[in-house]
C-alpha cells in the first residue's frame, strides 16, 4: 500500500460524487429558499394575492417539482449527517463508502413513503 | 567569549517566532472565521434537519398536504408562537446554511478578484434583503386583516 497523501478524503469514486451531488443539493435548495421567502411574503400582501400564487404549487407539473426538491432535501440531510460522521466520527473517514450507501437506501425509502402520500394529493383521487 | 551555546532553554519553541506572511495560516488576520463557518455548517446543519423535516410533514404529508395550504392554513399556523419561533429560527439558520455554502462554492470556482467579489457582493445583498423581509413578514402578518372576504380567513377571525 502506497501512503495516501495527506488531506484528500475521496480521491474519486463514489465519495467524490457524493460530495458533487451535496453541492448541487445545496445550490437548488437555496434558491428555492429565496422564491420561497418570497412567496410566503404574499401574505402581507393580501390573502388573494397569497392563495393566487400559491395556487401555483398545487398544479401537477409543480408537484413533480415539489418530490425533487424534497429529493434534493432528504439527500442533502441524509448525506449532511454523514459528513457530520465523517469529521467527528473517529472511524467516519473509514466508513465514508459503507455511510455514502445507507443515505442512498434510506433515501430511496424515504422518497418512495413520501411519493406515496404526495402523489394522489397533487394528481387528484386522494 | 562565544556567544552561542547549545543549553537547551535558548531553543525557542515551534512557531514561537515571527512567520513570514507566506507560511501564516491564516493570511490578513482573518482569525478563525473559516473554522467557526465550518463548525456552523455543522450544528446548523443538524439543527434544520429537525427544523425542515417537521416543517415538510406538517405542510405536505398532514390532511391534505400541499391542497391546504392557503391564507387561512398559514394564519392559523403563525397565530402559534411556536410556530412564529419555529419559523423564524429556521429562515435564520436555513438562509445563513445556504449562503455560507454558496460563498464557499464562489471561493471555489470564481478565480478572477473582481468575478469573486462581485458575486459575493450579489450573494450577501440577496441574503440579507430575505432575511430581513421574511423576519418582517413573521412579525407583522395580520391574520385577520380588515376588508378581506371572510372565506378566505381561519375560522377564528370570524368567530
Amino acid at each position: 500500500m502506497s501512503k495516501l497523501p495527506a488531506g484528500t478524503l475521496y480521491r474519486g469514486r463514489e465519495g467524490q460524487w457524493s460530495w458533487v451531488a451535496h453541492r448541487i443539493t445545496g445550490v437548488v435548495i437555496f434558491f428555492f429558499l429565496l422564491v420561497h421567502v418570497l412567496d410566503t411574503s404574499l401574505v402581507r400582501v393580501s390573502p388573494e394575492a397569497y392563495n393566487v400564487v400559491i395556487g401555483a404549487y398545487k398544479n401537477p407539473i409543480m408537484g413533480l417539482g415539489e418530490l425533487g426538491l424534497v429529493a434534493a432535501i432528504v439527500f442533502h440531510a441524509f448525506n449532511g449527517v454523514r459528513v457530520i460522521l465523517i469529521d467527528f466520527w473517529k472511524k467516519g473517514p473509514k466508513y465514508q463508502r459503507q455511510m455514502l450507501w445507507s443515505v442512498v437506501g434510506l433515501w430511496a425509502i424515504t422518497m418512495i413513503g413520501f411519493s406515496i402520500r404526495h402523489l394522489p394529493i397533487v394528481f387528484g383521487g386522494h | 567569549m562565544s556567544t552561542t551555546t547549545n543549553d537547551a532553554a535558548s531553543i525557542e519553541a515551534p512557531r514561537s517566532g515571527r512567520i513570514a506572511p507566506r507560511y501564516a495560516r491564516t493570511p490578513g488576520g482573518k482569525g478563525n472565521f473559516e473554522m467557526l463557518a465550518w463548525l456552523f455548517m455543522r450544528i446548523s446543519g443538524a439543527i434544520l434537519i429537525v427544523l425542515i423535516f417537521t416543517h415538510l410533514f406538517v405542510n405536505l404529508m398532514v390532511g391534505d398536504g400541499i391542497q391546504a395550504v392557503d391564507f387561512g392554513f398559514v394564519a392559523g399556523k403563525w397565530a402559534s408562537p411556536l410556530w412564529q419561533v419555529w419559523d423564524l429560527v429556521m429562515l435564520w439558520l436555513a438562509m445563513l446554511h445556504g449562503t455560507n455554502g454558496v460563498r464557499v462554492i464562489i471561493n471555489d470556482y470564481a478565480d478572477k478578484n473582481t468575478t469573486r467579489m462581485t458575486l459575493k457582493s450579489i450573494l450577501y445583498i440577496a441574503s440579507l434583503v430575505i432575511i430581513v423581509l421574511g423576519t418582517l413578514v413573521i412579525f407583522t402578518f395580520d391574520p385577520c386583516p380588515a376588508g378581506a372576504p371572510a372565506d378566505l380567513l381561519a375560522d377564528f377571525c370570524n368567530a
